[in-house]
């Protein structure tokens, strides 16, 4: 109804006597009620009530109310929430981006955990949660139905203006018939409910007539927090829609963002050079100037094609670089320097994508290049082979070149390498 | 409606007769006009205010705790590796068993027709939404960066992360936060009609319109109420394995774990028992100083209190058992872990809150045996404050003697709470009393549409001062005898 409507009613109706929306009866007990329940229903009303301050042993019965159908409501939300919670889980633990079909949304890719070797889709796993969101959505559904059934909330009821009534969740008792009902005349019900045994009183219930509309107070409250309940939505579709290039606002300093300087940015330090300069005396790492030949492997511009000088080449050195060459060598290119570890074993196995195959240390290529060039190559790595410069001592990679040198003899060894006095063993 | 109510006992047993559950005498409206009373006075009693100041200024320990914690971290608790679990966890599952009584009067109780119930099951599941509320900051502020503590949820994000539904911890969400949902749905809904009590007494505009809000518009017609009470035992039907599944879950967050001492297939039933015990204590010792300081004696009556005292010694000697048949296990395992940490357990560094847990839980409930101690009200104030303080160490003793004692030797230490964690826990008081006191004053304490209802003069059909034919003796009409029992 429009508030103008309801004004140009107003004047009319003040002369008017008031429509009665109902009659009602009082009493004061459960007894008398039930009574009283029965006789209206023998008598034939259809829209009619008891109120009562807490629920009467039989009055359903006297009252004729069917039983209500909430149950099924709840059954239906059960099922519901049983589902819903297979299929969060399902969804969420047992599909994966891998499975996903081009072009799905992120937000809809699973996460596939590997937890003690069960399946993805474990559904012992799964029942806590299956049933948890099936008691949540059984519950929900019952509190919703029984009120949606119920028709509440409703807060203007003609029966909660009127005095009497207020008792009605105290100690009394109350019986109502409905103007609207087939039966109704004001007079003759009247009658009929004053001879009811046990009645305290019969009243007419006038019409409801607050009014309908809200108040311009509330109407302007809600809408002033319906707006600022848009402000935050609308600060981050904007923030997702445009770009900025300050940095991004830290709320909390998670461990994502440190307090530094950047290269070339202005420091705290008295030269305002926020990138120090190296301290005198000292020399920054991999900058140690020295012995060219054995840290580098290089003589002038070639690869050395000697052992250092500064290095005695003993049985002792070769057995230092065959341990050596046991601990970081030999996973990838076997003991024997063929290439054949057991971790290319394996990759080669299991066919590995991406795995280059170590080159075996016996061919020819091998053979040729110079002492500096391998140890060049040990120290600095090649292709998908690590540096292993930092872990090894440049005595210990020399040592593992002739440790490896040794090896490429042994594997393309011809009669002459063969002491004379021993050669007549061989045959 | 007598201001002090005179203390009437109502426990006797005899063959064809049912002790009275409300007694002094009271009619509709005097029951009435008696729980409003606690609501309608212009002021409190002192008691109140002095209870309200104390929990207050705890509750802002509280406050200043997790506030402190969240600012330096968790470095502040005195965990470590190897117990990584201390006070926090403790409190956690401490608190969420409380609450497991609430339910347990409001729904099981409900469906196996324990009318005795309807006076205390409104305070008692204020009691479990207060206690689960504390229970859940715990594992909220336990995460370390708690502005995150939202990624517990499954939502979908940016990160195409989801959480890992096969573990404990996630049940652990889904469980108490359900338990929470449906606690409050059911306190709720059985608060409606009491609220309509409150609106249609209000005072003041202003009490009328907050009331008339929260009452939706009931007017009690017999329409609503067949479906409210349909309603009502579904709910019940629902919390009842809710509950039971609840603390099953707390109790996996341990069983499912490798851990001697936390690994055993008792757990589920030996948590559920305990949170039954320790929750029925909270609510006497909540329930004791409540009926007396507001006037209720006679609705809450001597007979509650001796019937929650039997209910404490079975749910002890429940407990008990589960100690006993821990030892026995792990003797008959033959498995020299767990043999080794039960034996610690009860002689190693922890041993003194072994023994601690041993009197309160088991020794301490043994007194109410005697009847004299279950009718008198200091005496069980006593005891059931003993198994508060047990219980509370009972999830001390699970947690911290098997984490600080793990399989590797080297890395046993003995875990010493911080100031800032005993605090936090003293705190969580705070927030529980204010919550409860509040709920005293401003909301019905009683569930007073339940409580006519099992009033004699609430059968439609009993004419008073009926003469009961020996074929009825066992109906229930517990008010019949109240007058003429001789005292």
């Amino acid at each position: 109804m429009s508030h103008a409507a309801h004004t140009a009613a107003a004047p009319h109706a003040a002369t008017a006597p008031p429509r009665p929306a109902a009659l009602l009866v009082e009493f004061d007990s459960p007894g008398a009620l039930l009574t009283a329940a029965e006789q209206v229903r023998d008598a034939g009303f259809r829209r009619w009530d008891t109120h009562s301050p807490f629920p009467v042993h039989g009055i359903d019965q006297a009252m004729g109310i069917r039983r209500t159908r909430l149950p099924w409501i709840v059954f239906v939300a059960g099922v519901v929430g049983c589902t819903a919670g297979l299929a969060l889980q399902w969804l969420t633990n047992a599909t994966s981006a891998a499975d996903a079909p081009p072009g799905l949304w992120t937000i809809f890719q699973g996460y596939n955990y590997v937890i003690s070797e069960k399946p993805a889709l474990s559904l012992p796993a799964f029942i806590p949660v299956i049933f948890e969101l099936t008691i949540l959505f059984s519950a929900l559904a019952t509190v919703i139905g029984m009120l949606a059934m119920n028709n509440l909330p409703r807060h203007a009821h003609p029966l909660l203006a009127h005095p009497r009534f207020r008792r009605v969740t105290s100690d009394r008792f109350f019986l109502v018939i409905d103007a609207d009902d087939p039966q109704f005349d004001p007079a003759r019900t009247r009658d009929f409910l004053g001879q009811l045994p046990a009645a305290v009183a019969v009243e007419t219930v006038p019409e409801d007539r607050s009014p309908t509309a809200l108040p311009r107070g509330v109407v302007i409250a809600i809408l002033i927090l319906v707006a600022l309940a848009l402000l935050p939505p609308l600060l981050v579709a904007r923030a997702r829609l445009s770009k900025s290039t300050e940095p991004r606002i830290q709320i909390i300093q998670d461990m994502d963002n440190q307090e530094r300087f950047k290269a070339q940015q202005a420091g705290p330090f008295a030269d305002r050079r926020a990138s120090r300069p190296t301290i005198a005396g000292t020399v920054a790492r991999g900058d140690l100037a020295g012995d060219a030949h054995l840290l580098t492997g290089r003589v002038g511009d070639d690869w050395a094609a000697a052992f250092p000088p500064t290095l005695e080449i003993d049985l002792r050195l070769l057995h230092r670089g065959r341990e050596r060459f046991g601990v970081y060598c030999a996973p990838c290119h076997g003991y024997g320097g063929a290439g054949d570890g057991i971790v290319a074993q394996r990759a080669l196995r299991l066919n590995t994508e991406g795995w280059v195959q170590p080159t075996s240390m016996l061919d020819a290529t091998v053979r040729d290049r110079p002492v500096g060039h391998i140890f060049n190559t040990i120290t600095n790595g090649i292709r998908s082979m690590p540096p292993y410069g930092d872990q090894i001592r440049p005595e210990d990679r020399w040592a593992i070149v002739a440790y490896i040198r040794a090896l490429q003899r042994s594997q393309n060894a011809r009669l002459d390498d063969v002491p004379p006095e021993v050669r007549a063993d061989l045959r | 409606m007598a201001a002090h109510p005179v203390e009437v006992d109502n426990t006797w047993e005899r063959p064809g007769e049912r002790a009275p559950l409300v007694t002094g005498g009271h009619t509709f409206a005097s029951l009435t006009d008696t729980v409003c009373a606690v609501w309608e006075a212009p002021r409190p009693p002192r008691a109140w205010y002095v209870a309200f100041a104390i929990s207050v200024a705890l509750l802002a320990v509280f406050g200043a705790m997790i506030g402190y914690l969240i600012f330096n971290g968790v470095g502040v608790w005195g965990l470590n590796n190897p117990t990584g679990w201390g006070f926090d966890i403790t409190n956690f599952v401490f608190w969420v068993g409380i609450g497991h009584a609430g339910t347990l009067i409001s729904a099981i109780l409900f469906l196996f027709r324990q009318k005795w119930r309807t006076s205390i099951n409104r305070f008692a599941e204020a009691m479990t939404i207060f206690a689960v509320m504390c229970a859940g900051v715990f594992p909220g502020i336990h995460v370390g960066r708690v502005w995150l503590a939202y990624w517990l949820a499954p939502y979908p994000n940016q990160m195409a992360m989801w959480p890992q539904f096969k573990s404990p911890l996630l049940w652990d969400v889904f469980a108490v936060s359900t338990y929470a949902t449906v606690s409050l749905l059911f306190w709720y809904v059985g608060m409606i009609p009491d609220l309509a009590t409150f609106r249609d007494r209000a005072p003041t505009k202003f009490k009328r319109i907050i009331y008339g809000l929260l009452a939706l518009g009931w007017t009690g017609s017999s329409r609503h109420w067949h479906r409210f009470e349909r309603a009502y035992l579904i709910l019940a039907a629902l919390a009842t394995p809710l509950v039971l599944s609840v603390h099953s879950v707390v109790s996996f967050d341990f069983a499912v774990s490798q851990l001697p001492g936390w690994h055993t297939t008792i757990f589920p039933p030996y948590f559920v028992a305990g949170a039954i015990f320790g929750g029925f204590a909270m609510v006497v010792t909540l329930a004791v100083p409540a009926r007396a300081l507001f006037g209720l004696k006679n609705i809450i009556t001597l007979r509650h209190l001796e019937n929650m005292c039997k209910i404490i010694l079975l749910t002890g000697m429940i407990v008990g058992y589960a100690y006993g048949m821990e030892f026995f296990i792990a003797w008959y395992s033959g498995n020299p872990f767990e043999s080794f940490i039960f034996r610690s357990r009860a002689l190693g560094p922890y041993s003194w809150a072994y023994w601690t847990m041993i009197a309160c839980n088991v020794l301490a409930p043994q007194l109410f045996w005697f009847k004299r101690i279950r009718t008198h009200q200091l005496a069980m104030f006593l005891v059931v404050m003993a198994v508060n303080v047990g219980m509370w160490f009972e999830r001390f003793v699970i947690i911290v003697s098997s984490l600080s004692q793990d399989f590797l030797p080297s890395s046993w230490d003995y875990y010493r709470p911080t100031a800032v964690e005993i605090l936090t826990l003293a705190g969580s008081f705070g927030l529980f009393f204010t919550l409860f006191l509040l709920f005293c004053r401003f909301l019905p304490m009683v569930a007073m549409a339940e409580v006519k209802t099992v009033m004699p003069h609430a059968d439609p059909h009993a004419h008073p001062h009926a003469h009961v034919p020996a074929t009825r003796r066992f109906d229930y009409n517990p008010d019949e005898f109240d007058q003429e029992q001789p005292a």
